[in-house]
């Protein structure tokens, strides 16, 4: 690790009053309901101090942690994909006039400053992805463009992955590895035993650093990082090695298909939680004062029945099709989509399947059953 | 601040002009922009589709059967087959919706130029290849042969009798209708609509073949085109996913590694091939 600047500690609420004051909502991991969950923070005393996750398939449960850090916790059901990506939006309203005319008004996108705080490695790698899908294609998504450039995000590398993780081996993390200027996080912090190193990735995140009274690190600090990155590398999940993409296409009509359809109960939550996952359906709602009709969009899974209908015909009626179209286009497709596999390695479809089905063993099956 | 770009996912309003009843379940919208310059600005080619907005109910992707030259409408015929279409199938002359497009890639026309043309079509599919076959029709010489084939399952659902009359006045054209399902007073063939393949006048060295309709049908046409020593590359199919954006953004109709709203609808079927021979994608 290059030498940067540190900090103590008790300098995060002048970084979090800093934003406040330049205009910034902030928005910081916090404890709700059991889980970490991001929403709006003004203080560090939302933080999740002293907490930590313990995460298994289909199980998720936070606990005091043995240290005092603030992010000693590997994630939480979501992160950036929400804040970016609306769960539920309008994207315009249609009005009829007495007389049969029709008109459109586009609903205008959110163009407010926000500041993430505390996002992971995986969660940076699954946004530079859907800002593919969203910015980079024929077409950009407006909604997703505004908030996009409103954004401000200040990474947390990890330190104490779950045991549902696997970002080493797809890749995206435990730490951040985007270079400066690779329209990633805007600053990263290591969170030590007793402060934070600290590191602009872009210009505006320079100017924010300006605003701290930092010092230079020293030998130890960046020892202490380097061994928490070490620490973190060392996770209990990781892909198969095999070429997945060329092996799932090869195993269409495989009968693991229907092994793994057996569990899935086809609920979506795997594709609620995973960050890349950007399946999304339109429906009109007519207002209530009779002239009006509002045209919202909002997350859909392709574990839907609906995804797949067409005039009379579900194309995917059963979950083992369902699972196969979402598997071969996260491990597969998306390569030719998107240049990469659409798997940060998060581990939250692990995590929050309520039936405990591991993508890292699904993956796997398909190697096994080659061996026989 | 940087100027908007467009909300790609607003429609603007369209006028119908004209409303034609085609048979029970069908009708055709004839629709212009009612903002002039737009209309004047809108191109399409054919094979390409629409999204069609109805009122306060939603939107549904609708293939252009007009002539792309034909720059003062835009038609649409529409089957009633959901929400959507059931409500516009009860819209008149001089109502609004709202339409967006043109979207996706449409038949290889100008690569089709001077090789002979099979197009086939099965159960009401024929409206996306309408588009094709009256632009041929406008540049009969530079095409070779034309086949135009249509298979429909009970004879009642054969739509349009008098432009299949008028395509088979067409100097080089071949016209060959099936049922499944014979009934009184069908004059053409009975049967399968690959039975009629023998009839075909066409260089398998040097032709396009267009298909549209069910995928069973159209997988069928593969096979015997293929052993006719028609490369896969000159198969050329329209698919159908269920479509919400049309922009390549809600993911409804990905197909292995394409989107079908902007890669498509208009595949060949080299391209297309693995996937399509699975049940369920």
């Amino acid at each position: 690790m290059k030498p940067g600047y540190y900090f103590q500690s008790d300098l995060l609420q002048l970084l979090l009053d800093n934003l406040l004051r330049d205009g910034y909502t902030c928005i910081g991991p916090q404890v709700r309901d059991g889980a970490i969950i991001f929403d709006r923070i003004t203080s560090v005393a939302q933080l999740p101090h002293g907490v930590s996750d313990e995460q298994a398939p289909g199980s998720y449960s936070l606990n005091h942690s043995t240290t005092s850090k603030y992010f000693d916790w590997a994630n939480g059901p979501q992160a950036i994909k929400p804040l970016l990506f609306a769960p539920r939006e309008k994207l315009w309203q249609s009005a009829q006039s007495v007389d049969g005319q029709i008109s459109f008004k586009t609903s205008e996108p959110d163009l407010k400053p926000m500041a993430v705080i505390g996002a992971r490695a995986c969660d940076i790698a699954a946004m530079k992805i859907q800002d593919q899908h969203f910015l980079q294609q024929q077409f950009v998504d407006p909604y997703y463009r505004a908030r996009r450039e409103n954004l401000l995000i200040i990474a947390v590398n990890c330190a104490r992955p779950a045991d549902t993780c696997f970002c080493h081996s797809t890749g995206d993390g435990p730490f951040v590895d985007d270079s400066v200027d690779s329209n990633g996080a805007d600053i990263v912090l290591t969170e030590l035993q007793d402060g934070f190193l600290i590191e602009a990735h872009s210009n505006q995140g320079k100017k924010i650093l300006k605003g701290l009274p930092l010092h230079d690190s020293t030998k130890q600090h960046l020892e202490e990082s380097e061994s928490i990155k070490s620490g973190a590398s060392k996770q209990n999940r990781q892909l198969p090695k095999f070429d997945i993409k060329s092996r799932l296409f090869n195993e269409l009509n495989d009968e693991a298909w229907h092994a793994i359809a057996t569990k899935c109960l086809s609920c979506g939550n795997c594709t609620s939680v995973c960050p890349t996952c950007f399946c999304h359906s339109e429906n009109d709602v007519p207002e209530l004062d009779g002239k009006t009709s509002s045209h919202y969009r909002e997350w859909d899974s392709c574990f839907s029945q609906g995804h797949s209908y067409i005039h009379g015909i579900t194309i995917r009626s059963e979950t083992s099709q369902r699972y196969r179209q979402w598997l071969t286009h996260k491990f597969a497709s998306w390569f030719d989509q998107y240049g990469r596999s659409g798997c940060v390695g998060c581990g939250r479809c692990i995590t929050w399947c309520p039936v405990g089905i591991d993508v890292t063993e699904s993956l796997a099956h398909f190697e096994e059953r080659r061996r026989d | 601040m940087i100027d908007a770009p467009p909300n790609p996912y607003e429609p603007h309003e369209a006028i119908i002009l004209e409303r034609i009843q085609e048979g029970p379940n069908l009708f055709t919208l004839r629709l212009k922009l009612t903002d002039q310059k737009l209309q004047d600005a809108y191109e399409f080619e054919p094979g390409q589709f629409n999204m069609l907005y109805l009122y306060g109910v939603g939107e549904v992707a609708i293939s252009i059967v007009s002539d792309p030259e034909d720059s003062h409408i835009i038609d649409h015929t529409i089957r009633v087959v959901g929400r959507v279409t059931k409500g516009m199938a009860k819209l008149k002359t001089g109502d609004r919706i709202g339409l967006r497009g043109p979207y996706g890639h449409g038949w290889p026309m100008t690569e089709s130029k001077q090789k002979d043309v099979v197009i086939v079509t099965g159960g009401l599919g024929c409206a996306p290849v309408v588009s094709v076959i009256n632009y041929i029709e406008q540049r009969r010489e530079e095409f070779g042969r034309l086949n135009i084939v249509q298979g429909v399952k009970h004879t009642a659902d054969f739509i349009w009798k008098d432009r299949y009359d008028k395509w088979r006045e067409l100097p080089n054209t071949k016209v060959l209708l099936a049922a499944d399902v014979g009934e009184a007073l069908w004059p053409w063939h009975i049967g399968p609509v690959t039975t009629l393949f023998d009839q075909l006048g066409f260089d398998p060295e040097n032709v396009s073949v267009m298909m549209c309709g069910p995928q069973g049908m159209m997988r069928v046409v593969c096979d015997h085109m293929l052993d006719k020593n028609v490369s896969a590359s000159q198969l050329f199919l329209s698919m159908e996913r269920n479509m919400q954006c049309a922009v390549g953004h809600c993911g409804h109709c990905q197909y292995g590694s394409m989107f079908i709203c902007k890669d498509g609808p208009v595949f060949s079927y080299e391209k297309i091939r693995d996937l399509f021979e699975t049940k369920g994608f």
